[in-house]
């Protein structure tokens, strides 16, 4: 099967779907793989690097779609100007296609793709399970587009990262916050923190706290009664009217301390929600620089301008959307990996010959349109910290479990009630009858079990068998008794018997203490 | 000495015993708690000693032989002939108990009369056939354990019924114990009733497999706790009650602790014979298939892998391949791979087994798991490497309730994306049970010895 790279021809796009590398790997699943001249031109990827490693070069764009049988892009297909037709019209009929579709906002290319009989894999509908991660495109590009963010706003910025105290004067440190901690939020963290900067971050999810901390930065906290925004695969959910006040309110103190805002606050499928207001951004400091990552979704702040750099107030807006294309190499070699995974997963007999399987969560997260049949959403995908059902092949009917329960209850009470009663039958034997010499050591013996018990509850599992020998060797303990023997005999059988047992009782403690010794010596973090 | 400082020193050596149990709670506190045990037993004899009057010479030469030969056969045993020399020592346990219990009806060191009397002789007999029950039966299981004697449980016909019968022998010799006033007599019954302990301890034994050894072992050393007790009520040595309690207690819990993790009662182990009269009654279906892998492959995938589990069972202990685990784990976490261990409370041979093994490997102890801490992570994980280990992780256990060991808690290995089973064969596990797991999509095969295999999947990994 010949996979298709063609140019991407959506304004200002410079990354591409194969790099040489990947392309190597991607013959070696078995396909042919033909590049648009030119592709990767602004990648830095020559056609000469392509051929190199075995690519057909194909001069003519619509040849080249003409002919694959299965194309890796960037950008979802779209109207080609110069040719003056879609790109699924350009595609072969019941081809493949993988690349960003967006298949919530774009239902009309569904039905395209679906008319033609396109197989499409949506690259950002990828379940978010850690099987799919290597193929995880979102997660990767919004790396790049954090690490992105910061540079941009270092260059908008008029002042260093780091404090530095220097002979014409002190400089104090630029304090940024940033806003969300997704993977581009971490990213952002990471890069403005290696750079010098104060960070602090908010997230609505508390539990990414410990992730923001480890980046170096400083976890805005809330003062509000724990609501946790974690909604299903690891996103955010909308948050409740109260909350977002708080929130608000949180923002609007910190506008006016800090130098640089990072934004990346994303609900998905939804339009980006605006947490950073007009008055916010006129009560920065002059100077100031916010960069906003959702600004494709309608931006976070109220005066970002998608796609532009905008002034207001003295305070520079970044509203760039094509941050992973400004790093063009890195963002293609990462997608052109990513897209390399997915395939090799397709291709599962390395033949050349894609299997789109259905039953597999993340190939059925992925396919939006199969043959001919939208087949986008997904059935909902499990939330990944919800503990999943025990596997069970036939569940046994509500009221046969009750049925059981009451059954195995029953029995367990009247299990219960005879001990109970033997005890306490038992209690009163030895009370009634038995002398005070022995009452003695039957209440040391009563409560030295229940010592035992409550230490050994305490003990680690992985202590078990050092437990076993440490209270072997103790049990040797019987040497005393072996030993008043031995001292007293007076009958020659007694006294080697005795002896005998004072000896063994000897190797026991011995052997049993040296080797727990060894055993937990061995023990090491 | 006076017995109020004797009496001061067992209590001194009893509180050294206990903080000697609590110590191991931790694998921080657990050498400490190692040294209190002995602090202990050092009082405890020292105390013994000064208050005794003769046969000083007789004491001092036989402890010193005893501590002679045991600590050097402490110092030689291999870490995987742990469970043996546990079993052994235990044995010693019940011997002594015995030697100590005759000697003490022939000659006892208190004289007694009345109820008192006729207590100390059910004290008497009820340490000796503990005791007897501990000698033997830790001998076969150490027998079991060294593979000296066949693994597989015996099942005589009627053995329930021959095991009820020698109880019941026991009980009327008990009672013919009490009633002679003869010495002579008393000694016989005595005898005649080690005898049959013995056998039964023996034939107890024999009747439980080679995987119920945790369980057993930690029963035996709940017996040997027993008889000790039992031997302190008969001396009214309070300190041997204490220790004898804890002991008992201590085997009693992990026993528990390992039957619940087989999902089995107490009494269901006891009794032996398990797997052999229930045998794979859910045959595999005969046209499923295994996927079989080989060393480049798997090495392929744990370089891909961010996150491997390696679930050790018995074979790993048994084709020694610790040390290459270990040595494959600290490759694959240099290279940044996120290594765990995942270890059933039953794997090995006693409780505990694997870790110790792992320990001696210097994997630490922190990225080894409980089964309750990693279950919940098998679905995220990239490989899974099953080495020699096949009940534990048997996912018939968890689907298939008509399987002899239904509900029984494993390890859910087949979750994970990929799974790699090391095995030298397609021999079911000790339970006789088929492994579904085997034929699994995402489940490979890697045949061959665990020590072999891994040893080249370490060379690999270098390459």
């Amino acid at each position: 099967m010949k996979i298709g790279i063609p140019k991407e021809i959506f304004e200002d796009e410079r990354r591409v779907a194969a790099t040489p590398p990947s392309v190597h790997k991607l013959i070696g699943l078995g396909y042919e793989v033909i590049v648009e001249s030119g592709a990767g031109e602004a990648a830095n990827y020559s056609d000469a690097a392509y051929e190199k490693v075995d690519a057909a070069i194909a001069t003519d764009t619509s040849s080249l779609w003409k002919e694959a049988d299965f194309i890796l892009k960037v950008r979802a297909p779209m109207e080609n100007p110069a040719l003056g037709k879609h790109e699924a019209d350009l595609m072969k009929e019941g081809a493949f296609l993988v690349s960003y579709i967006w298949p919530a906002q774009n239902p009309e290319l569904l039905e395209k793709l679906a008319a033609r009989k396109i197989t499409s894999f949506a690259i950002d509908s990828l379940p978010r399970i850690s099987r799919a991660q290597k193929m995880d495109a979102l997660s990767a590009m919004a790396n790049i587009a954090g690490y992105r963010a910061v540079i941009e706003a270092a260059n908008h910025f008029g002042r260093f990262f780091t404090g530095q105290v220097t002979a014409a004067g002190k400089v104090p440190p630029a304090k940024i916050m940033v806003i969300g901690a997704g993977v581009a939020g971490l990213a952002a963290i990471g890069a403005a923190n290696s750079m010098g900067a104060i960070v602090r971050a908010f997230d609505t999810r508390l539990e990414v706290k410990e992730q923001v901390e480890s980046m170096g930065a400083e976890f805005l906290v809330l003062d509000f009664e724990n609501e946790d925004g974690s909604g299903s695969g690891g996103y955010a959910k909308q948050m409740s009217d109260e909350f977002i006040k708080a929130e608000m309110e949180l923002f609007a103190e910190q506008a006016k301390e800090v130098d640089i805002i990072i934004t990346t606050a994303l609900i998905p499928g939804k339009p980006a929600p605006k947490l950073i207001t007009a008055d916010m951004v006129k009560s920065m400091k002059p100077g100031s620089v916010i960069v906003d990552l959702a600004s494709e979704r309608g931006g976070n702040c109220e005066l970002t301008e998608p796609g532009k750099v905008a002034h207001h107030h003295g305070v520079t807006l970044i509203g760039y959307t094509d941050l992973p294309s400004r790093m063009a190499k890195v963002a293609s070699e990462l997608y052109a990996t990513n897209l390399v995974h997915l395939l090799t997963e397709l291709t599962p007999e390395k033949d050349g010959k894609p299997v789109v399987n259905m039953e597999d969560e993340v190939i059925r997260g992925l396919t939006v349109v199969h043959e001919e049949d939208i087949t986008w959403p997904p059935p909902k995908p499990e939330s990944p910290v919800s503990p999943k059902p025990a596997p069970g092949t036939e569940e046994p009917s509500a009221e046969a479990k009750a049925a059981a329960k009451k059954d195995a209850d029953r029995r367990s009470l009247i299990g219960k009630g005879v001990l109970l009663v033997v005890t306490a039958l038992a209690l009163y034997g030895v009370g009634a009858h038995a002398p005070e010499s022995f009452l003695q050591h039957f209440t040391v013996f009563v409560l030295a079990c229940f010592i035992g018990w409550q230490v050994i509850w305490n003990v680690t599992p992985s202590l078990h068998t050092p437990l076993m020998s440490v209270t072997n060797a103790i049990s040797g303990i019987i040497v005393i008794g072996a030993i008043l023997h031995l001292a007293q005999a007076e009958n020659i059988a007694v006294g080697i018997m005795a002896f005998v047992a004072v000896l063994i009782a000897s190797i026991n403690v011995g052997g049993g203490f040296r080797v727990t010794h060894r055993m937990l010596k061995m023990f090491r973090k | 000495m006076s017995t109020g400082l004797v009496s001061v020193a067992y209590v001194v050596a009893s509180i050294c015993f206990i903080l000697s149990l609590g110590g191991l709670s931790h694998q921080e506190s657990a050498r400490r708690g190692n040294l209190y045990g002995v602090a202990g037993i050092i009082i405890a004899v020292g105390a013994t000693l000064a208050s005794v009057d003769g046969g000083i010479t007789a004491i001092v030469i036989a402890v010193l032989l005893g501590v002679g030969i045991g600590i050097p056969i402490a110092n030689k045993v291999e870490m995987t002939q742990m469970p043996q020399l546990v079993a052994l020592l235990h044995s010693f346990v019940g011997l002594a108990a015995v030697l100590v219990g005759f000697s003490g009806y022939i000659d006892p060191l208190i004289a007694t009369s009345g109820t008192e009397h006729t207590i100390k002789l059910v004290e008497v007999f009820v340490g000796i056939f503990i005791g007897a029950i501990t000698f033997t039966g830790s001998l076969v299981a150490c027998g079991k354990l060294d593979g000296r004697i066949d693994s597989k449980a015996l099942t005589l016909p009627g053995r329930h019924l021959m095991n009820l019968a020698a109880i019941i022998v026991c009980v009327f010799l008990g009672a013919w114990f009490l009633g002679t006033e003869s010495m002579a007599l008393g000694i016989v019954a005595l005898i005649l009733m080690t005898i049959i302990a013995s056998v039964l301890g023996i034939h107890l034994i024999m009747a439980i497999g080679g995987a119920d050894m945790p369980v057993v072992v930690s029963m035996l050393n709940s017996y040997s706790g027993w008889a000790a007790a039992s031997i302190g009520f008969m001396l009214g040595n309070d300190l041997l009650i204490v220790v004898g309690a804890l002991v008992g207690s201590s085997g009693a819990i992990l026993s528990y602790i390992m039957c619940k993790a087989m999902n089995r009662s107490f009494i269901s182990v006891i009794l032996g014979g398990f797997g052999q009269t229930s045998s794979s009654s859910a045959a595999a279906d005969a046209d499923q298939t295994v996927h079989e892998s080989s060393v480049d492959d798997v090495c392929e995938e744990l370089r891909n892998a961010q996150s491997v589990i390696i679930v050790p069972g018995y074979g790993m202990a048994v084709a020694q391949a610790q040390n290459g685990v270990s040595e494959m784990t600290k490759i694959l976490r240099d290279k940044g791979v996120n290594v765990r261990f995942g270890i059933h409370p039953v794997a090995g041979r006693l409780p505990g087994h694997m870790n110790v093994l792992l320990a001696e490997a210097h994997v630490p102890y922190d990225i080894v798991l409980e089964m309750d801490e990693i279950n919940d992570d098998f679905p995220d994980t990239d490989v899974v490497l099953v080495i020699g280990a096949n009940d534990t992780v048997n996912p018939a256990a968890a689907e298939d309730p008509g399987s002899p060991i239904a509900g029984m808690p494993v390890l859910e290995v087949w979750k994970a994306h990929q799974v790699v089973i090391l095995k030298r064969g397609m021999a079911t596990g000790y339970s006789g049970v088929e492994n579904p797991l085997f034929f699994k999509d995402n489940a490979r095969m890697l045949f061959g010895d665990a020590k072999e295999s891994i040893d080249k999947l370490v060379s690999g990994l270098r390459g």
